[in-house]
C-alpha cells in the first residue's frame, strides 16, 4: 500500500474541501477501497474518513419514500423494517451480496461506487483503460467470463458488480450529492453512472470533492418485488447475471413493470423502452420472450461471456413469470 | 500516528503507520494473534473480530479508524478455563481440524447468533418478517463469509446449532 495522509473532517463542507484535491479519496466502509489500495490498483495520497459524519440515518419522508444516509450499512439497510416491508427487493438484493462481515462494514455510498471486479483492472501488470487511461483493454480478446454483454465499448467491457444498485435502479432511486460549493443536488440513479465510451475511467457524474450524502427511494408502489441472482456458487459470490423486478398485475393485465439487470453491463441495466411493451398486456410466455429479446437486442458476447445472453434471457423470463404469478 | 484502541476491555496505545490494518495492528503490534490472516482481502473470514458488537473483517479496515470503538477478539470471548458456549460446542462437535479458521468462525458465529436474535433475515429466509428460524441452511448461509480449508463445514454447522439450541 502506498503512503497517504489520513484526515477526518468534522462536517460536510470540510469533507468536500478535503476531498477536492487530486489524489484524495473518501473512505467509508473501506471494503473495496482498501482491497484495491493493497494491490496498488488505487493509490490515493489522502484518505478522507467520513465515518464520523452524520450520514447513518434512514428517514421516512413526509411525502412518502425513504431517505437512506450514505453511511447506512448494507446490514442495517437490509434489516430496516421499512425496507423489508416496502422495498423487499432491496433487502433481498443486499442479502444476496457479499458476506455478513462485509455487509456490516459496506455502506450505501460505498456500495454504489464499488469498482469493477474485472481481472485485468485488478492486475497492475496488465493494460487497463479504466486503471490507466489509454493503456488498452486486456479483457477484449482475453478472459471475459465476468464481462459485459450490454453497454460496453471498444475501450472497456467491464461490468458494475453491485447487487444493491440493481435493486435501487428498479426502484427509481435518486442519489443525493453535496458539492464543494455547498450545493445539494439530486441525480436519478439512471443518470448517475456513465457508460464507458472512450473514457472508461470516468464512471459516474461525480465531480472532484462531490460527496454522496444519501439515496432517496420514492414512495413504495403496490407491486410484487423480486430479486433473482445467478452465480457460480450459492453464497458469497458476485452475480453472473441478476434481475430486479417491480411488477404490478391488476385484473389480469400488467399495470406497471420496472426491471433492472446486474452483472451484464457497466451499470445496473434498465431498458425503459422495452418496459413499455409490458404495460397493459396480459402476462404470457410469449410476451416475456418478446420483452427479453428487446432487452437483449443489442447484446454482444465477447467469447467467454457468450453464455450470459441466453442466461439473462432465461432469467428475465423466469423472473417475469414469478412476479406476474405472485402479483395476481 | 497514535491511536487508542479498546480491545477486550483494555486500552492500548498503538503507534503505527496509518496503513496498518486492524488485523496487522492486533497481530503484529499488540500481540493478539488469535485473529488469523488468510487472504488479507475480505474473502475468507479468518480475521473476523467484533467491533461494537458486529462482526467485521479486520483485514479490510484501518486501525486508525477505530479509536473509541469497542473491539473484541477471540482472546476476549473465552479463556481456557472458561470457554464460551460456542467454543465448548466447537470442541464437543469437532468443529475444526487444523484450527486456523476457528477463531474467525467463533467470532463470526458469536455475532451471527445476535443478528438472528435481532430478527435479521438472510438470503435463504423464506420471509423477511423478522422471525428467522435457525435451520442448517440458515446457518450455512449466514456463515458463508467464513471459509474452512479443512472443510469441517458439517461439524461447524452442528456446533453452532447445538450452541444456539442450548442458549434458547
Ligand atoms: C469478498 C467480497 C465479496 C463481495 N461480494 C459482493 C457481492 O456479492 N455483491 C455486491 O454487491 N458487492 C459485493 N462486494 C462488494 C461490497 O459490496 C463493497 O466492497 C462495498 O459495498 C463497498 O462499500 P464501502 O463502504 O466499504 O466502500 P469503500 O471501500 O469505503 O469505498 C468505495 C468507493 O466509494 C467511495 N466512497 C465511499 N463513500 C462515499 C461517499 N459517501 N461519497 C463519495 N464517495 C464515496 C470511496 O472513495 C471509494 O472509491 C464484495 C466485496 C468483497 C471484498
Ligand atoms: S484475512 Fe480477512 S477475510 Fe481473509
Ligand atoms: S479447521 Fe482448518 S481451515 Fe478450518
Amino acid at each position: 500500500m502506498r503512503p497517504f495522509d489520513y484526515v477526518r473532517p468534522s462536517g460536510l463542507p470540510e469533507a468536500t474541501r478535503q476531498a477536492r484535491a487530486e489524489g484524495s479519496a473518501f473512505i467509508a466502509g473501506g471494503t473495496n477501497l482498501l482491497d484495491l489500495m493493497k494491490l496498488e490498483v488505487m493509490a490515493p495520497t489522502r484518505l478522507v474518513d467520513i465515518n464520523r459524519l452524520d450520514l447513518a440515518e434512514c428517514a421516512s419522508l413526509p411525502i412518502g419514500g425513504l431517505r437512506i444516509g450514505a453511511l447506512v450499512t448494507n446490514s442495517d439497510l437490509a434489516a430496516d423494517e421499512r425496507v423489508r416491508r416496502d422495498y423487499p427487493l432491496l433487502s433481498r438484493a443486499l442479502l444476496a451480496g457479499a458476506s455478513g462481515q462485509l455487509r456490516n462494514k459496506a455502506t450505501t455510498g460505498g456500495n454504489l461506487l464499488q469498482r469493477t471486479r474485472c481481472y485485468y483492472f485488478y492486475d497492475t501488470s496488465a493494460p487497463c483503460n479504466k486503471r490507466e487511461p489509454g493503456s488498452g483493454c486486456s479483457a477484449i480478446g482475453g478472459a471475459t467470463r465476468l464481462h459485459a454483454i450490454l453497454g460496453a465499448s471498444d475501450h472497456c467491457i467491464a461490468t458494475h458488480p453491485s447487487d444493491m444498485a440493481v435493486a435501487m435502479q428498479a426502484l427509481d432511486a435518486g442519489v443525493e450529492i453535496e458539492t464543494v460549493e455547498g450545493i445539494t443536488r439530486s441525480v436519478p440513479l439512471s443518470d448517475f453512472y456513465r457508460l464507458p465510451g472512450d473514457t472508461p475511467h470516468i464512471e459516474t457524474v461525480l465531480e472532484p470533492g462531490d460527496l454522496i450524502t444519501g439515496v432517496v427511494l420514492p414512495a413504495p408502489v403496490k407491486a410484487t418485488q423480486i430479486y433473482r441472482k445467478v452465480r457460480d456458487r450459492a453464497s458469497y459470490a458476485f452475480a453472473l447475471v441478476s434481475a430486479a423486478a417491480v411488477v404490478a398485475v391488476e385484473n389480469g393485465t400488467i399495470g406497471s413493470a420496472a426491471l433492472a439487470f446486474g452483472g451484464v453491463a457497466p451499470r445496473p441495466w434498465r431498458n425503459h423502452h422495452a418496459e413499455l411493451m409490458l404495460a397493459g398486456e396480459r402476462p404470457s410466455e410469449k410476451l416475456f420472450e418478446a420483452f427479453a429479446d428487446e432487452v437483449l437486442g443489442e447484446a454482444r458476447g465477447q467469447g467467454g461471456n457468450d453464455f450470459k445472453i441466453p442466461l439473462l434471457r432465461r432469467t428475465i423470463i423466469a423472473t417475469l413469470k414469478q412476479a406476474t404469478e405472485e402479483s395476481q | 500516528m497514535q491511536t487508542d484502541l479498546t480491545i477486550n476491555g483494555h486500552t492500548y496505545a498503538l503507534n503505527a503507520d496509518q496503513r496498518t490494518t486492524l488485523l496487522d495492528a492486533l497481530r503484529q503490534h499488540l500481540g493478539l494473534t488469535g485473529a488469523k490472516k488468510g487472504c488479507d482481502h475480505g474473502q475468507c473470514g479468518a480475521c473476523t473480530v467484533l467491533v461494537n458488537g458486529r462482526r467485521i473483517n479486520s483485514c479490510l479496515t484501518l486501525a486508525c479508524m477505530h479509536d473509541g470503538d469497542e473491539i473484541v477478539t477471540i482472546e476476549g470471548i473465552g479463556s481456557e478455563e472458561d470457554l464460551s458456549a460456542l467454543q465448548q460446542a466447537f470442541m464437543s462437535e469437532d468443529g475444526f481440524q487444523c484450527g486456523y479458521c476457528t477463531p474467525g468462525q467463533i467470532c463470526s458465529a458469536t455475532a451471527m447468533l445476535e443478528e438472528v436474535k435481532a430478527g435479521w433475515p438472510s438470503h435463504v429466509s423464506d420471509s423477511l418478517d423478522g422471525k428467522p428460524r435457525l435451520s442448517d441452511e440458515e446457518i450455512s448461509e449466514r456463515m458463508s463469509g467464513n471459509l474452512c480449508r479443512c472443510a469441517c463445514y458439517p461439524n461447524i454447522v452442528a456446533a453452532i446449532r447445538s450452541a444456539s439450541e442450548a442458549s434458547s
